[in-house]
């Protein structure tokens, strides 16, 4: 008790000078130190000053790590804006005034959602995220359909989410065949072939690779797919707004989306479940019958509204973006892969690629250690799931590449608000600090010195 | 009837408000796209003029609004971004 009272004396009162910003035209800002972002330990500016005087410039990472998520467009967040404020009806409210008009909002934001992947708005399913949904289309078929199929085909390549669900499913007595994919990350359409069988359900491949970019032949998919009367869903968190996707022309029947991939709002997903012919799946969440009955729970209009924004934009601007995405990333490239022993991770046919996923090796250096000493650049080296491990990526090791690559490679994002002086910026740190990193290496060494790795006996294990 | 002093004066307002974002990635961007977009629509049939106007007093009204956000949000200078002399 006289503690409380000690402090409440001491409490200086708040000065009214704070609110001065209230009533002018031009705002204070509300400045937010994010400590953990600094770059500001001064011998670590020391080190990497690369000749600059770091006192003039800014601390914080460029960020290059869009794969894991985008920063929110602002033209969203102003969508999303009239939901905090006016606009705060639930939208399944159908006898008040409130109720219609967010309805009238989240409809257009399905439509929009919907138009990306030439889908009818009927056949967009809103959940959190791309996770729920290949949750929900995973688990939900196979539930649905235990009785008569036993079997579903999927990559060893894809998301940790939709692995994981196959080998929840497969505890529940469900067969799954894991596909592999080739040095480039295809997938062999005559292995497809061959895995099916006559009680297989679904077939899950991903659209475009989180890790390496790489995007699968859809279409030759869901050809074999449809005549085979299975199931294709497709996981496209990073291929939906990016690469033209055309559900119908695809023979697409499930696609997983995710709202923060594209500029959106987090929080949120959808799921394409087409219509005619119908898919059938038992939903994993149940309740007042939403969505279709296949994902109950009220909607949040806000995140709905901005992620249709979010849509809206991409199918607006995919071409304007693209062009963008494509000059920076070649740049990228290119100058990446002029430093001595780089491997460009990802396939050689560039129609085969989405041009904003770089992932590039780099020989005699650890990943890990590389992204330590580039502090100054927001990076990954894979999944952000499983990038707090130091186990190489699945992905690949998938590809078949062996440990020391796939230990050492870096997955550089270029996105829709990059510019290119920080793609100068990062070129030219990514030049020193490898070379810095290099002449500590004693492999490095060894190997400038023309001795062939593989050819010595290590010993001391 | 929308005239070339018109379009002009909404190009110039538009370039002038994106220069406020305080987030260098949102400003880089939103500078790109006005140029880019007045650059494609240079030779826009006569009576779509209105229609491109309005939709750009449109984007001057978001732009003020966000610009403003941006700028009562603010967070660390980028690496490459230059500190102005009188910042803190």
């Amino acid at each position: 008790m006289i503690r409380i009272t000690r402090t409440i004396r001491t409490l200086a009162p708040r000065s009214l000078k704070s609110l001065r910003y209230l009533s002018q035209s031009k705002p204070i800002a509300a400045t937010t130190p994010i400590p953990e972002l600094h770059v500001s330990d001064p011998e670590f500016r020391l080190d990497y000053a690369d000749g600059r005087d770091l006192s003039k410039f800014g601390t914080k990472p460029i960020y290059l790590d869009l794969q894991a998520t985008t920063p929110t467009d602002p033209r969203v967040l102003d969508k999303m804006m009239q939901f905090y404020t006016g606009l705060y009806g639930n939208p399944h409210s159908s006898t008040h005034a409130y109720g219609w008009e967010t309805d009238k909002e989240v409809e257009k934001a399905r439509e929009y959602v919907a138009n990306v992947i030439k889908a009818d708005p009927k056949e967009i399913i809103f959940t959190s995220g791309a996770t729920e949904s290949n949750n929900m289309v995973i688990k939900g078929i196979t539930n649905f359909y235990k009785n008569t199929k036993k079997h579903v085909i999927t990559t060893q390549t894809e998301h940790k989410c939709v692995l994981d669900s196959c080998r929840y499913i497969q505890e529940n007595g469900w067969d799954v065949t894991y596909l592999p994919v080739n040095s480039e990350g295809l997938i062999n359409i005559e292995d497809l072939k061959n895995a099916i069988r006559k009680d297989t359900i679904l077939v899950s491949v991903m659209a475009v690779n989180n890790e390496i970019g790489v995007i699968q032949p859809l279409k030759e998919i869901g050809d074999i797919c449809r005549k085979n009367k299975i199931f294709f869903h497709t996981d496209a968190a990073q291929a939906y707004g990016k690469i033209p996707i055309d559900v119908n022309e695809m023979n697409i029947d499930l696609l997983s989306i995710s709202s923060h991939k594209i500029y959106g709002p987090k929080g949120i997903g959808a799921c394409y479940v087409r219509r005619r012919p119908r898919v059938r799946l038992s939903p994993i969440i149940n309740g007042g019958g939403q969505e279709r009955g296949l994902r109950s729970g009220t909607l949040a209009p806000p995140l709905v509204a901005g992620f249709g924004e979010a849509a809206r934009i991409m199918t607006e601007e995919m071409d304007y973006d693209k062009k963008h995405i494509v000059k920076l990333s070649n740049k990228l490239k290119n100058s990446l892969l002029t430093i001595p022993e780089t491997f460009f991770n990802g396939p050689a046919d560039e129609s085969k690629h989405y041009p904003g996923c770089v992932n590039v090796s780099f020989g005699f250096i650890e990943g890990e250690s590389l992204i330590m000493a580039l502090k100054d650049v927001a990076l990954s080296s894979g999944s952000a799931c499983t990038s707090a491990s130091l186990e190489p990526s699945y992905v690949l090791h998938a590809l078949g590449a062996d440990d020391t690559l796939a230990h050492s490679s870096i997955r550089f994002g270029v996105g829709r608000f990059t510019t290119e002086e920080e793609i100068d910026y990062v070129i030219n740190v990514v030049n020193k600090r490898v070379e810095f990193l290099r002449e500590l290496s004693p492999l490095w060494e060894m190997h400038q010195e023309g001795i062939d790795l593989n050819s010595i006996e290590w010993t001391g294990h | 009837m929308t005239t070339k002093t018109d379009v002009l004066r909404l190009y110039k307002q538009l370039l002038t408000t994106a220069k406020k974002f305080d987030n260098y990635n949102f400003r880089e961007y939103s500078k790109r796209k006005i140029v880019d977009s007045f650059k494609e629509h240079k030779t826009v049939d006569e009576n779509q003029i209105t229609k491109f106007y309005n939709n750009g007093i449109d984007e001057l009204s978001r732009l003020i609004r966000q610009t403003a956000v941006s700028r009562m949000y603010t967070f660390d200078k980028l690496i490459i971004e230059p500190l102005k002399k009188h910042h803190h």
